[in-house]
């Protein structure tokens, strides 16, 4: 397990870029969804001590919502998009065609657009990836909970703390004009699964 | 003024009267409290795992309920606790997402629940609260002048166990 932190400044790049592919793909099909123009930074790839993982979000007892997926395949991972609360209600009203600020709350409908949206920014990711890396991963349906960051994060970071005590994280943050989204995508492969990730992008 | 000491995940602290341990954003984690009535010294351990042995090695036995929980004990008893006076109380073990076919892993919740309870029992410690299970999040904290332990909730408000 250690050695595998120890990854040298080559295999982080190559982290980063398919972090990059892949969320420029998600952001791409985002902003298609909700025709707005959708920005996004470079992904950090980054390996922090997991009690840390929730202060990247604003804290554990920030409200947040979280739609999870498991992805299945070659190199299993987690999913995990994060966004704030308001970002989230943004988001469904723009997917709603309904006035900005007129969601207060989720309800079912709005859970599944969002559980949807979770679904096509993963795909696009996961698109990314394979294109990449041949390496073919396959998302589960995704789950949602509006919730206190750290509560949500448990669900990926106690998986990483049977093996560690440090999460590997491509993280990447999208920005929507007019000060609308913003989001943390999360992938976190599993701890078995990063060796199969950095062969496939053949800087070993 | 009373502090307001934070734990953090995989983390622990001990204190006196009238100082607060507080412990932001539980989903499956769980938060223990030990608390010894007369002397009101007491103790907040924030778990993730029930079972170290089957873990790879850690440096933080934090993070585990079976190395957790005598670490704080310890740690009570050093400042002056009774152990026969100890009590226990306890909060978290929520399963955050439901999934059809939800692997071991994500009902880590329910065992971390049944792991402390064994372990303080184990231990001769009585368990006289307790706040376990659901799908939602919590916050807790353990006043440790009066001994009340709270759990703050997004939806379900607050309240006192």
């Amino acid at each position: 397990m250690t050695d595998e932190f120890n990854l040298s400044p080559i295999q982080l790049d190559a982290l980063r870029e398919i972090g990059n592919i892949g969320a420029g793909n998600s952001a791409t099909a985002l902003s298609q969804i909700i025709n707005k123009r959708i920005d996004m930074n470079v992904p950090k790839v980054a390996f922090i001590p997991i009690e840390d993982v929730p202060d990247l979000v604003g804290g554990p007892d920030t409200i947040v919502v979280g739609i999870f997926l498991r992805v299945y395949g070659k190199a299993p991972s987690n999913i995990l998009f994060l966004m704030p609360q308001h970002s989230a209600f943004y988001l469904v009203d723009a997917l709603m065609g309904r006035p900005h600020g007129t969601t207060k709350a989720l309800d079912e409908m709005d859970q599944s657009a969002l559980m949807e949206i979770g679904n096509i920014l993963s795909g696009a990711y996961l698109n990314a990836f394979f294109n990449f890396t041949h390496i073919s991963m396959l998302p589960s349906i995704p789950a949602l909970a509006m919730d206190m960051a750290g509560a949500i994060l448990n669900v990926v970071l106690v998986q990483l703390g049977q093996m560690g005590d440090q999460a590997m994280v491509i993280e990447t943050e999208f920005l929507a004009e007019e000060e609308g989204i913003n989001g943390h995508f999360f992938l976190v492969p599993d701890p078995g699964s990063l060796g199969t990730l950095i062969k496939a992008v053949g800087v070993e | 003024m009373a502090d307001l000491i934070k734990v953090g995940m995989a983390d622990y602290k001990v204190g006196r009267s009238p100082s607060t341990l507080i412990s932001y954003g539980l989903g499956s984690c769980i938060g223990v409290s030990l608390y010894d009535p007369q002397t009101k010294i007491g103790g907040l351990l924030h778990i993730m795992l029930p079972d170290s042995t089957q873990a790879r090695a850690s440096d933080n036995p934090a993070k585990f309920a079976d190395t957790g929980i005598p670490l704080m004990l310890n740690d009570v008893l050093a400042l002056g606790a009774s152990k026969a006076r100890l009590v226990a109380k306890l909060a978290g073990g929520a399963q955050m997402f439901a999934f059809a076919n939800a692997t071991d892993i994500m009902r880590v919740g329910n065992r971390n629940a049944e792991a402390v309870k064994q372990i303080l029992r184990r231990n001769g410690i009585k368990v006289i609260a307790e706040d376990t299970g659901g799908n939602y999040g919590r916050t807790v904290q353990i006043d440790l002048q009066s001994g009340a332990y709270k759990v703050k909730t997004i939806d379900r408000g607050e309240k006192e166990i």
